[in-house]
């Protein structure tokens, strides 16, 4: 008869195996769904890989793409530890956007040098507040937080539809229904090639894992998020440590969504997220909520993203496999995560001879 | 082995990862005896009959039941073996009446007959002597009354053997008797009763034979009659243990007042009053113990006075200072120094997720200047902390969830001890501890009596509280019945008073 059985504590050399080896079951399964579709799925792989890393340009290109995932990862893990369940990464990144493009039609180029400064200013504060709502009403209603990020990523998504198809629409566009490009002075500088998103990000990683770990806010993000009655207990301001966790997780989003504006799109539109707040949660899960896991995590996510674009051109699959892979990583990654606390096993039926033992006394 | 055996558990054993509950352990009871189970906490004691009951499956071993093999992989298995266990937590539905709660899951039609099962129920306490209304709803009965519900339930399900799992735990002394009656009735009718425990004189009292349990191994089974309380403390514990609590007497003029409680009021969220109009003082160098039956508002009262909830009248002073209005942040700014052990310590006063070490500075850290944590000074702490308190952790680095109980309440009351408090708050502070841990527990508590500390301390133990207390406040449905002389009463007049009856008229004055 088979049985699961609690295991003691795992090493982290296993734990890492685990990691890898359901990746690679979920890189099976896949390649199980390609075969159907009369694929071979090794030469899929290895175009994905290809299209992902293969040349300079496309190193570059996934780095593009790993720059919004790394930085919403990070927000949200703060989120997360704090346990504030926050899927609102995409629409707090759709208001970092509109807050962006909002600085530049008030301002125009007078801010000069100043104006991406000020675009990151008033992305990370537009991001920050549509989090903040959600914590507000989490802690004085009690309202779910997870329905209430959801739901405002819709707001937030057609708010920006709205304002590209009508409030914002550029009349020099012979009516198409776009907003005017950003202006020389509002778009990111290259160094080495891609925009210093890359070193914006790389810097967060290093202070977000500051807060979390060396700073007293980390600590009591920490404890609020493991046992919030103990946070309360030890006259924690627990408002304050909530409100702050969720202004750093969307305000973080809010300047992720700036970056791709100002670095990629070079001006706001309703694809500019394409669900890579969504993909950022995974991203964060898969790092355990670590800030120098989440370099390689996001970068990883990249790879697919980047791979399943590829191959869409080069094999003319659908990119759509990469979702799937994405999925089957995310759901095989979860499910390995039993084995870190169980094992199977089967019981053994011992020799029957053996007395009751009898006292001395 | 005796022939009469009818539940034969043979060489059992269970482990949980690291952890061996159960190590080759042996067990036998016969039709018509009362056997207590008797071992200290974490000895394999509830494991074995978990196994039993078919909540666990057993690593190894067999059971065999009038002399036949079984195989018990499931609750269900056992019912329909006839093992039928009481939990130390009930698991019933609030808003059902007892016979709901007792029929529900067993029925196998469709529709319940209810007249046809109040009935059954009644004649089977009838037969056995229970006092219960099968019409009555849960959340109207009193813990006792849930315990019989439990007991009955196992009955109606057709049991023959019923394992009790610290049975007294939440029980008067007048109400366990009554227990112990009925379990007497049931021994008349030939079924096998286990009963787990770790108090002695129940042992002595009600049992016919005794097995005890050691690290997860069987030592021997005794007959009741033929041994001491010494005798099976010493087997429990593996040493000779001297069960003696001190008590330390304190020269009354050293004495001074250092918590005043004045009328104080809480009342739920739904407005049902916690504590109704509650006044009493404590002095230094004095542990003023709580007795009453669990859920009386000795919750209410420990968290009103650590700041954890609101009071909606009266007024708590701690040397003259009102405390009422302060949460527990803006105490920390006026330099109010409470230590406080709440009931459930992974519930609310450390984080189990973190290390010691983080635990360690809770209270502390904000005293910090700056910005950022002084992990080097967290670590001297946690590592003062347990040489001084014997906590067995292999370091300083380890998740408090992977501590023994012990340990854990070592660790929360070193740090609670460290932040040298006015007024210590201890609620049920031995609970889930072995012997030597609670009396490394009774003497910390005694150390800072000396040291003037002013000690409230809720217990549940009538045995422990009577001994360690200078008097004692009784509860009873948020009222305070009485404070009187720890060392003047019996155990039976506090459970009166546990039960509602007010102290007499001149003892109440004397105090």
């Amino acid at each position: 008869m088979l049985r699961v059985v609690r295991r003691a504590s795992m090493s982290l050399g296993k734990r890492a195996f685990l990691r890898i080896a359901s990746i690679l079951f979920a890189l099976l399964l896949t390649g199980f769904i390609l075969s159907i579709l009369k694929y071979n799925s090794l030469q899929v792989y290895g175009e994905m890989v290809f299209g992902a890393v293969g040349s300079s340009y496309r190193i570059q290109e996934t780095i593009n793409k790993m720059i919004p995932l790394l930085i919403m990862g990070l927000g949200l893990s703060v989120c997360y530890r704090a346990q504030f369940m926050n899927i609102g990464a995409e629409g707090q990144f759709c208001m970092g956007v509109i807050g962006a493009t909002y600085l530049i039609r008030l301002s125009g180029t007078s801010l000069g040098a100043m104006t991406i400064p000020v675009m990151m200013l008033f992305a990370v504060v537009f991001g920050g507040l549509w989090c903040l709502l959600p914590a507000f009403l989490k802690r004085f209603y009690g309202v779910s937080e997870t329905l209430v990020t959801l739901m405002m990523n819709y707001i937030a998504l057609k708010l920006v539809s709205y304002l590209q198809y009508s409030a914002w629409k550029d009349p020099k566009a012979y009516g198409f229904p776009k907003i005017a490009n950003y202006p020389d002075e509002a778009l990111l500088p290259k160094v080495f090639g891609i925009h210093i998103g890359w070193i914006i990000a790389i810097s967060f990683v290093i202070i977000i894992y500051i807060l979390l770990f060396r700073s007293k806010l980390g600590y009591e993000i920490s404890v609020m998020g493991d046992n919030f009655e103990t946070a309360r207990y030890a006259g924690m301001k627990t408002t304050k440590i909530l409100f702050s966790a969720a202004l750093i997780g969307g305000g973080l989003c809010g300047l992720a969504g700036m970056i791709q504006a100002s670095g990629i799109e070079k001006t706001m539109n309703d694809q500019i997220s394409s669900g890579m707040g969504y993909t950022a949660i995974i991203v964060a899960y898969m790092s355990r909520l670590n800030p120098l896991a989440l370099m390689v995590g996001s970068f990883l996510f990249a790879v697919l993203l980047q791979g399943g674009e590829y191959i869409q051109s080069s094999m003319r699959i659908s990119s759509d496999i990469a979702e799937i892979l994405q999925g089957m990583i995310l759901l095989s990654i979860l499910s390995s995560e039993f084995f870190t606390e169980y094992r199977v096993s089967t019981r053994k039926k011992a020799d029957i001879c053996s007395s009751h033992k009898t006292c001395s006394y | 082995m005796a022939t009469d055996d009818y539940v034969v558990m043979q060489n059992i054993c269970k482990a949980f990862g690291k952890v061996t509950a159960n190590h080759g352990v042996n067990f036998s009871v016969k039709k018509g005896e009362i056997h207590a189970l008797l071992g200290e906490n974490g000895s394999g004691k509830s494991t074995l009959m978990n196994i039993l009951a078919g909540i666990y499956a057993q690593d190894s071993g067999t059971i065999t039941i009038n002399g036949k093999y079984v195989d018990i992989n499931c609750p269900k298995d056992a019912i329909d073996l006839g093992i039928g266990m009481v939990h130390q937590h009930f698991k019933q539905v609030d808003v059902f009446t007892a016979a709901e709660n007792i029929i529900g899951g067993h029925s196998r039609s469709l529709f319940i007959k209810k007249n046809k099962n109040c009935q059954k129920i009644e004649t089977l306490c009838a037969r056995f002597g229970f006092n219960l209304d099968p019409r009555k709803m849960t959340y109207r009965m009193s813990v006792s009354e849930k315990q019989t519900v439990e007991i009955v339930k196992a009955l109606f399900r057709g049991a023959t053997v019923l394992i009790l799992d610290e049975p007294t735990a939440v029980l008067t002394p007048q109400e366990t008797t009554t227990l112990f009656e009925t379990l007497r009735n049931m021994r008349d009718e030939s079924c096998s009763i286990i009963i787990i425990t770790h108090k002695l004189n129940e042992v002595m009292d009600i049992s016919d034979r005794v097995t005890v349990l050691r690290k997860g191994e069987s030592l021997c089974t005794l007959n009741t009659v033929e041994t001491t309380p010494e005798q099976l403390t010493e087997l429990m514990v593996g040493h000779a243990v001297n069960l003696h609590i001190p008590f330390r007497k304190i020269n009354e003029d050293k004495k001074a007042v250092k918590l005043e409680i004045q009328n104080l009021t809480v009342k739920a969220p739904d407005g049902k009053i916690k504590l109704d109009n509650i006044s009493f003082s404590i002095k230094s160098h004095e542990i003023f113990g709580i007795a009453g039956i669990a859920g009386s508002g000795q919750k209410e009262l420990c968290e009103a006075i650590a700041g954890l909830q609101t009071a909606d009248a009266g007024r708590i002073l701690l040397e003259g200072k009102e405390l009422i209005s302060l949460n527990p942040s803006e105490r920390l700014g006026k330099g109010i120094s409470i230590g406080f052990i709440p009931e459930d310590r992974l519930g609310m006063g450390l984080a189990g997720g973190l290390t010691i070490e983080e635990n360690i500075v809770l209270k502390s850290y904000q005293a910090q200047k700056s910005f950022f944590m002084d992990h080097r000074a967290s670590r001297k702490a946690a590592e003062l902390l347990i040489e001084e308190y014997q906590v067995s952790a292999s370091n300083t680095k380890q998740t408090v969830r992977s501590l023994s109980g012990g340990n854990i309440q070592k660790v929360l009351l070193g740090r609670e001890i460290s932040q040298n408090p006015t007024l210590l708050i201890a609620a049920y502070p031995v609970r889930g501890l072995d012997i030597a841990a609670s009396h490394f527990i009774y003497n910390e508590l005694n150390k800072q009596k000396e040291r003037g500390v002013a000690i409230l301390l809720i217990g549940e133990d009538l045995d422990v509280l009577t001994s360690l207390c200078d008097r004692i406040g009784v509860l009873h449905e948020g009222r305070l019945m009485g404070i009187i002389d720890a060392k003047s009463r019996t155990k039976e007049e506090i459970g009166w008073m546990m039960l509602g009856q007010k102290a007499e008229e001149h003892h109440a004055k004397s105090c």
